[in-house]
């Protein structure tokens, strides 16, 4: 598969992370850079803050579920030096993945990170306002899961709407 | 919090026209000035990551018709290449400069109606809107001529476009692209430097480029606030390289400048159509794909400068013929990030200056 024009490889970026956050390195192919979880808040304000690798803007982050693990994927942007960095995290846990936010380096994940909780499940510990964003509080389940095939004892249609039951105002 | 009068909660939308579409704000107020805001979003969610998931990749196209239903061709565009990437398919010269003028088009069409909006917040009820319709109306018709439907254009496919333009569009486009700066600059004598437009956005939404760039801006949000980032000079693709034109910037980085970094994407637009036609090489249009495209394991990430920003398609293959993971990065949506830091403290007119300066579409918002 070949990289974006301007991507960097993931083993170039391995080095100086290895160097500034120990242990957090797992794994680097010359497409991205797996990091450990717990270690990824660490990763992405070295990687923020270093002058050559320049990694300013969270251009994007979603999770892909592999059926027994989430890979949380970060693509980060130098605008300066006109480079890309791919950064995975890969989680182990399916039931109640969790792994540090990044919203203290970037406020451009608090909606990512908040769509990712909503869709996947994937909980993101020190984001400040963790909730559903286009489903409601309450929705059973996490739609993009891949075991997520049916709404649960709801099938077809969805159950009343949300606010009519619970007794929950709506806000 | 001192408060001066007793704070209360106001809602607008999700019907409301300052809100563009289905797409809530929960307000609090003191007196006129925001203490706090919220956005409520979903209601146009239609899943289509998940759908996405269980349909071939040419299946796929339409939703990105529909994600962002005012630049359905940038949708379109930005899909293709990450698919073409992923599976390392190899496009025509002819296909990708017809790429570039319809997405160009696009970007006309849909700054036209960004900055038609944004001064019908601004209190210029509907009327430079409507003018504006008049070059995006004509956009549509050569849509229309080409691919027969007007928003929900599907016309890229992987390795190509889906038809030649027919013969009676070559005019057509060249009489727009004659007459569009021209146009431009009716709509510049009317709008810039109009005292009442100066006096709703100068000042309003401000975002510094350090915020800018932590929040994940992009498109003319980004360059609104002064830094020169453009993916089509940034990582050129479709052959943008090959084209003349320039990165306009803002220098406050507030709403205005947003409009006005619009208005002059127009006229670079116009620039680049201009130049790819002239130089339109022949040739095919499509490469032939299967219809059932297997690629090899492995994942893609593609981008392009859409109207709203980094338009990003992020696709995972299993090596199955449809996509094991299907993501948008939606610039609506993220360029939404910093809405806290614009609307609290503003007063409430100012805040419906600056979300309309976001130019969101809720289509693209919600999936």
């Amino acid at each position: 598969m070949p990289a974006g024009p301007r991507q960097l490889s993931g083993e170039a970026v391995a080095a100086p992370i290895a160097a500034a956050v120990p242990d957090a390195i797992l794994r680097a192919t010359d497409e991205w850079v797996e990091v450990r979880p717990e270690r990824v808040a660490d990763v992405l304000r070295f990687l923020h803050d270093d002058a050559d690798l320049d990694a300013r803007q969270l251009s994007n982050l979603c999770a892909v579920d592999r059926h027994d693990r989430f890979e949380v994927v970060y693509h980060l942007q130098s605008l300066d030096r006109n480079h890309q960095i791919v950064v995975k995290a890969i989680v182990g846990e399916h039931e109640e993945p969790a792994l540090p936010s990044a919203t203290g380096v970037y406020k451009g994940a608090l909606l990512q990170e908040r769509e990712v909780y909503d869709l996947m499940g994937v909980r993101f510990e020190g984001h400040p306002d963790l909730r559903r964003m286009f489903l409601w509080e309450g929705y059973p389940g996490f739609p993009l899961r891949k075991d997520f095939l049916q709404i649960p004892e709801h099938h077809p249609g969805l159950p009343k709407f949300p606010f009519e039951e619970s007794g929950v105002q709506a806000r | 919090m001192t408060t001066a009068t007793e704070p209360y909660v106001l809602n607008i939308g999700p019907q409301h026209p300052s809100t563009h579409g289905v797409f809530r704000l929960r307000v609090v107020m003191d007196g006129e000035r925001i203490q706090d805001v919220e956005m409520v979003v979903g209601y146009l969610h239609r899943s289509m990551e998940k759908l996405a998931e269980e349909r071939t990749y040419t299946q796929n196209i339409p939703f990105t018709d529909r994600a962002d239903y005012l630049a359905a061709m940038s949708g379109n565009l930005g899909y293709c290449l990450a698919v073409e990437r992923l599976a390392g398919v190899e496009v025509p010269e002819r296909a990708s400069c017809l790429r570039v003028i319809f997405a160009e088009l696009q970007r006309i069409a849909s700054h036209s109606m960004a900055n038609g909006t944004f001064v019908n917040d601004a209190g210029a009820w509907q009327t430079p809107l409507m003018y504006m319709f008049r070059e995006r109306e004509r956009i549509l018709d050569l849509f229309e001529m080409t691919c027969g439907a007007r928003l929900t254009t599907n016309y890229m496919r992987i390795g190509g476009v889906a038809f030649d333009p027919p013969d009676e569009f070559y005019p057509a486009i060249e009489s727009l692209v004659d007459e569009l700066p021209e146009r431009i600059e009716e709509y510049a004598e009317l709008l810039v430097d109009n005292e009442i437009l100066l006096a709703r956005g100068r000042g309003v939404g401000v975002i510094s480029a350090e915020d800018a760039i932590n929040g994940s801006l992009a498109g003319p949000m980004l360059r609104g606030s002064g830094v020169p980032w453009d993916l089509r000079k940034a990582e050129p693709y479709c052959g943008y390289d090959r084209f003349d034109f320039e990165i306009p910037v803002g220098r406050q980085g507030d709403a205005y400048d947003r409009f006005l970094v619009r208005l002059e994407e127009v006229r670079q637009s116009t620039k680049i159509i201009r130049q790819a036609l002239d130089g339109l090489p022949s040739g095919p249009h499509k490469t032939q794909t299967p219809l059932a495209l297997r690629p090899d394991p492995g994942e893609a990430y593609a981008r392009v400068e859409g109207p709203r920003g980094e338009l990003g398609f992020y696709v995972v293959s299993d090596g199955g013929s449809a996509p094991f993971r299907f993501h948008i990065r939606a610039p609506s949506l993220i360029n939404l990030s910093l809405l806290r830091e614009m609307a609290i403290g503003a007063s409430l007119p100012d805040a419906i200056v600056a979300l309309g300066s976001v130019d969101i579409v809720v289509g693209e918002i919600d999936r």
